[in-house]
C-alpha cells in the first residue's frame, strides 16, 4: 500500500506547493512592512524601528489626493463604458452562430492578449496621427478598449448558464421582447455585471503601460508611483502609497469573486 | 397589475421596436453588436493600422521630424547588431521566464486540482487571483525593497551563512551584477513572479479535466508514481502550459518597467519602444519594433492553436 496514492498529496507536492505560493505572496508582507519603518532614506533590513507617522505625512501630500482622484474617475468612465459595450457584445455572441463570430470574439480579446505596449503605442499613433491632443479622455479610450473584455467574460458566462426555458417561459407568458430583457435577462446579469465591473474597476485603477503612453502631463496614480520607482522623492510616502493601492484594488477583487463564485472559474479570468 | 400598466405606456415604442426586431433575428444582432464593434473596429484596430503605417515612415535627418512617405529604413534599422541584441536578449528572458513560471506553477497547480476541495480550495484560488489583478507597479516595487544590497534577500543570505554563495552568484557572467536589483537575475525572479499567476489558473482548469479513473487506471496497470506524471499527467496539463505560457511570453516581450526598475543597463524590446517614441521622438523606428512582439506572438499563437492550448484558456 502506498501512503500517496490519490488519498492525499506526497510531502514533496505539498512542500513545492506551498513554497510557491509563498514565493507568490510574502513580498507583499514586506511591502506593508515597511510602510511601518522608520528609516527613510534606504530600504535597510531589518527596519531600526516602527512609526505610524508616515501615512499621516501621505495624508497631507496634495499629490497622492490628486492622482488618487484622477485614478478613480478614468476607472470610472472607463467601467461605464466598458459595462455598456461588454454587455451588448455579450448578449449578441452568448447563443448565437453567424458568420464571423469568432473574429469579433478575438477582436474582443486582442486588447489584453497583444502586449500592453502595442496597445499604447498604437493608441498613441492614432492620436498622433490624428491630431488629438491627450489628456483625460485619450487616457479613458484606451482602458476602455482592455475592460471591455473583462466585462463580456463575465456577461457571457453567466448568460451561458442561464437556462434558454426562463426566456421562452416569459415569452409565453406574453412578454415581449423587451420585457423580456428588462424584467428577465438583466436581472440574472445583475451581479455578473457588477462582479465584471469591479474587476474592469481595478484593472483601470491599476494599469500603467497602456497609460504611460496616453496620458501626456496627467498623473495618474500607477503614473506617480512609477515616477517615485524611477525617481524616489520621500520613500516612505512611497511604501505608504503601496500599502493603499493594495488595499483599495483588494476590496473590489474581493467582491467580484463572491459575486461569480457560482459561475465557472473562467468568468473570473482574465 | 398596477405595475404593468405602470410600465405600458412608456414601454410602447419599445414593444413595437422589439415585435419588429423579434422577425429579425439578423438585424437585432446587428444593432446589438453595432456599438462594441464600432468601438474596437474604429479605435482600436484603427490605432493598430496606425501603427502600421507608422513603422513604414521616415524621419526627416535634420528636422528630426517624421516624414509621411513609404520606407523600409525602419526594417532595415531592426537589423543593425545593437537591435538584434535587444530582440534576441528580450526573446531570451521571455523564453526563460515561462520556463521558470511553468516549473514553479505546476505542483501549485497540481495541487490545488487534485488535493483541495472547498474552503482550502478558495483561499488557493483568492492566493492566485488576488496578484494577477491587482497592484502590478507595487508587487515590482516589493522586489526593489527585497532585492537591494541593504534589503531582505542579502541580510537572509548574511544571517544564514550563505553570504559566499550570493557572491559567488552575483560575479557570475551576464547573470549577475553589483547586487541582486541591479542584474539580470534579478530582472528574471522578478518577472517569475509577476506573471506566475497567468501560468497557475491555466495549467490548473487543464488539470481538473482529467478524470480520476485514468490515474487509477494508470496505477493499476503497474505505473508508479513518477510515470503516472510523465506518461498520462503531463501529456494531459500540456495544453494548459501552452496557453499558460502564452500570457508569461507575451507580456515579458512587451514590458518596459520591470527591466528598468529591477535589472542592469541592457536594454529589452519594451524599453527601446518606450526610449525612441519617447525622448528620441522617432515613432516610426518605435512602430517597427513593436512589430517584433506582435509577430513572434502570431507565430507562438498559431503553434499552440495546433497543440489545443485555447480548449483550455
Amino acid at each position: 500500500m502506498r501512503s500517496d496514492g490519490h488519498a492525499g498529496a506526497s510531502r514533496t507536492l505539498k512542500l513545492a506547493a506551498l513554497a510557491g505560493m509563498a514565493f507568490l505572496h510574502v513580498p507583499m508582507l514586506f511591502i506593508v512592512l515597511y510602510a511601518f519603518s522608520s528609516e527613510d532614506q534606504t530600504y535597510v533590513f531589518p527596519p531600526p524601528g516602527l512609526t505610524t507617522r508616515w501615512f499621516g505625512v501621505a495624508w497631507e501630500r496634495p499629490d497622492v489626493w490628486q492622482a488618487i482622484e484622477l485614478s478613480v474617475q478614468v476607472a470610472a468612465v472607463s467601467t461605464a463604458l466598458a459595462i455598456a459595450l461588454g454587455t451588448l457584445a455579450a448578449l449578441a455572441l452568448a447563443r448565437s452562430r453567424f458568420f464571423g463570430r469568432e473574429a469579433v470574439s478575438l477582436l474582443l480579446v486582442l486588447p489584453i492578449a497583444l502586449p500592453g505596449i502595442v496597445t499604447g503605442i498604437a493608441l498613441r499613433s492614432a492620436y498622433g496621427l490624428g491630431g488629438i491632443p491627450f489628456g483625460f479622455w485619450t487616457i479613458v479610450v484606451g482602458h476602455a478598449t482592455f475592460c471591455v473584455v473583462v466585462v463580456y467574460n463575465n456577461a457571457v458566462a453567466r448568460l451561458r448558464r442561464t437556462s434558454p426555458s426562463l426566456i421562452e417561459a416569459s415569452m409565453d407568458l406574453g412578454a415581449d421582447g423587451w420585457q423580456t430583457l428588462r424584467y428577465v435577462l438583466l436581472p440574472q446579469l445583475g451581479t455578473a455585471l457588477l462582479a465584471g465591473g469591479m474587476l474592469a474597476f481595478a484593472l483601470s485603477f491599476d494599469e500603467v503601460i497602456v497609460t504611460t503612453f496616453t496620458a501626456g502631463q496627467q498623473t495618474t496614480l500607477p503614473i506617480w508611483m512609477l515616477q517615485e520607482l524611477v525617481r524616489p522623492r520621500q520613500r516612505p510616502v512611497t511604501n505608504v502609497v503601496a500599502v493603499i493601492i493594495v488595499a483599495l484594488t483588494f476590496v473590489p477583487i474581493l467582491a467580484a469573486y463572491y459575486l461569480t463564485r457560482a459561475d465557472e472559474q473562467g468568468g473570473a479570468g482574465r | 397589475m398596477s405595475a404593468a400598466l405602470a410600465v405600458a405606456p412608456s414601454a410602447w415604442p419599445l414593444r413595437r421596436l422589439s415585435s419588429f426586431l423579434y422577425g429579425r433575428r439578423g438585424l437585432y444582432l446587428a444593432l446589438l453588436l453595432a456599438p462594441p464593434l464600432l468601438w474596437l473596429g474604429v479605435v482600436y484596430c484603427g490605432s493598430l493600422l496606425a501603427l502600421l503605417a507608422n513603422s513604414f515612415f521616415g524621419m526627416d535627418e535634420f528636422s528630426g521630424m517624421v516624414k509621411r512617405e513609404f520606407t523600409l529604413r525602419n526594417f532595415a534599422d531592426l537589423a543593425a547588431p545593437a537591435n538584434l541584441d535587444v530582440i534576441v536578449r528580450t526573446v531570451t528572458m521571455a523564453a526563460a521566464v515561462t520556463l521558470g513560471c511553468a516549473l514553479i506553477g505546476f505542483p501549485i497547480a497540481y495541487f490545488m486540482a487534485r488535493y483541495t476541495r472547498g474552503a482550502l480550495r478558495a483561499a488557493f484560488y483568492l492566493g492566485v487571483m488576488l496578484p494577477l489583478w491587482s497592484s502590478y507597479l507595487v508587487r515590482v516595487y516589493a522586489w526593489k525593497l527585497l532585492l537591494a544590497k541593504e534589503g531582505v534577500v542579502n541580510w537572509l543570505f548574511a544571517e544564514t551563512g550563505m553570504g559566499w554563495l550570493l557572491q559567488a552568484i552575483l560575479g557570475l557572467p551576464v547573470v549577475g551584477g553589483p547586487s541582486l536589483s541591479i542584474s539580470s537575475l534579478g530582472t528574471f525572479i522578478v518577472f517569475v513572479y509577476i506573471w506566475l499567476p497567468f501560468m497557475i489558473l491555466p495549467i490548473q482548469a487543464a488539470l481538473e479535466r482529467v478524470p480520476q479513473s485514468l490515474i487509477e487506471a494508470s496505477a493499476d496497470l503497474g505505473a508508479r508514481d513518477t510515470a503516472t506524471l510523465r506518461k498520462v499527467i503531463l501529456p494531459l496539463a500540456l495544453p494548459g502550459i501552452v496557453a499558460g505560457s502564452i500570457f508569461t511570453f507575451s507580456l515579458t516581450l512587451g514590458d518596459y518597467i520591470i527591466p528598468g526598475i529591477i535589472g542592469d543597463s541592457s536594454m529589452y524590446i519594451g524599453q527601446v519602444v518606450f526610449l525612441q517614441q519617447g525622448t528620441a521622438g522617432n515613432v516610426p523606428l518605435a512602430a517597427a519594433f513593436t512589430l517584433v512582439p506582435i509577430t513572434v506572438m502570431v507565430v507562438y499563437l498559431a503553434v499552440a492553436k495546433r497543440m489545443g492550448a485555447f480548449d483550455a484558456l
